[in-house]
């Protein structure tokens, strides 16, 4: 049985897809944002690897097939965006104005708080991109010299609260024009803070979701100088 | 037909975004030059929407997917992520409310002095 796994090319994507389908099933069921389908996915299979006594490398054997779309799929985030430009060029100021603020935010907070910390380089730059969507957030922590895998962690656990803060928060700081609600959500909690944008109303989703591209980009800018502030 | 077409262009343009990130000598991961070069190949007309755009729909939607091999990846850090354990959870928290805070507090300021700005133009 275990021969077969470890020489098997299928088994990595066929219980990273099942896993996933549970995952689904989960959020769906109880519609609570910590049911998160990719923790959830993951914390069933790294059970299953870990009580089977199944290696990590004959699970990626299979699931690096997924992996190789992780590039293509990021290069896909041009399309949404481009039919969002539209909102760009209507609100160029709010948007440009409110995103860069929460980009160099995400920086110096996450420098001062690494610095209290005394955290190492390798721990910082591991942080610096955890506000930004997953795809692009793996590929900044990689270049820099971080753990990409303890970034989606922490991209995770970000998303996550954002999901769930999302409306105390715009309510307790007054935050009330609806554009300046999206864009504070998809800056600070990428993806999974803009499904509850979505919730909350059109424009706030519309807005979220162009934040989500804008911020990293402007993020992978930043961190290139931050990163060095640790060294 | 179509959605091997579009994915041949994806994929291309993924191809030179790693020749990018390879000979340009600034630490910045291919797909982020991928991204750009999508975009602006949009913009410019060059690549016409309809050659992509079913197949990178189908890219952003699975992308989840995408993320549970990298994910599952952890069980080989579980020792570096103790050690930060702490720090990271910290550090997620606060920096998650205070990008919320200053984001939305920013981007309203200017959005209602633009707003000022233009009912006083039109009053005078």
């Amino acid at each position: 049985m275990k021969e077969l796994l470890t020489q098997s090319v299928f088994f990595g994507v066929v219980i990273s897809l099942l896993c996933y389908r549970i995952g689904l099933w989960v959020k769906k069921k109880t519609g609570w944002a910590l049911a998160n389908p990719l923790l959830i996915a993951v914390m069933i299979i790294v059970s299953f690897l870990v009580l089977f006594d199944v290696e990590y490398e004959t699970y990626q054997n299979g699931a690096k097939y997924i992996s190789f779309f992780l590039t293509p799929a990021t290069v896909s985030l041009a399309i949404p965006l481009y039919r969002q430009l539209d909102l760009l060029k209507r609100y160029p100021k709010a948007i440009v104005g409110g995103i860069a603020a929460g980009v160099l935010t995400a920086m110096v907070s996450i420098f001062l708080m690494s610095l209290a910390f005394g955290l190492n380089h390798e721990q910082y730059v591991t942080l610096l991109p955890k506000s930004i969507t997953t795809a692009i957030g793996i590929g900044v922590s990689e270049k820099m010299g971080g753990v990409a895998t303890i970034t989606v962690v922490a991209i995770s656990i970000t998303g996550i609260l954002g999901n769930i803060v999302a409306e105390s928060i715009c309510r307790l700081f007054h935050i009330e024009e609806p554009i300046a609600r999206g864009l504070a959500i998809g800056t600070s909690a990428h993806a999974l803070g803009t499904a509850k944008a979505m919730e909350i109303g059109e424009i706030e989703g519309a807005m979220s979701s162009l934040s989500i591209v804008v911020a990293a980009i402007m993020t992978v800018v930043s961190v290139s100088l931050f990163a060095q502030f640790i060294p | 037909m179509k959605y091997i077409r579009q994915l041949s262009v994806i994929l291309a343009i993924s191809f030179v975004a790693e020749l990018m990130e390879y000979l340009i000598p600034i630490p910045v991961a291919a797909s982020i030059y991928g991204l750009v070069l999508m975009l602006v190949g949009l913009v410019t007309k060059l690549i016409p929407l309809e050659k992509v755009e079913g197949a990178a729909d189908f890219l952003v939607e699975i992308m989840p997917i995408l993320f549970i091999p990298p994910t599952v990846g952890i069980m080989a850090s579980v020792e570096a992520l103790k050690e930060m354990l702490l720090p990271l959870c910290v550090i997620s928290v606060v920096s998650t409310i205070l990008i919320m805070v200053v984001t939305g507090r920013v981007a309203q300021a200017i959005i209602r002095k633009g707003r000022a700005k233009a009912e006083g133009g039109a009053e005078t």
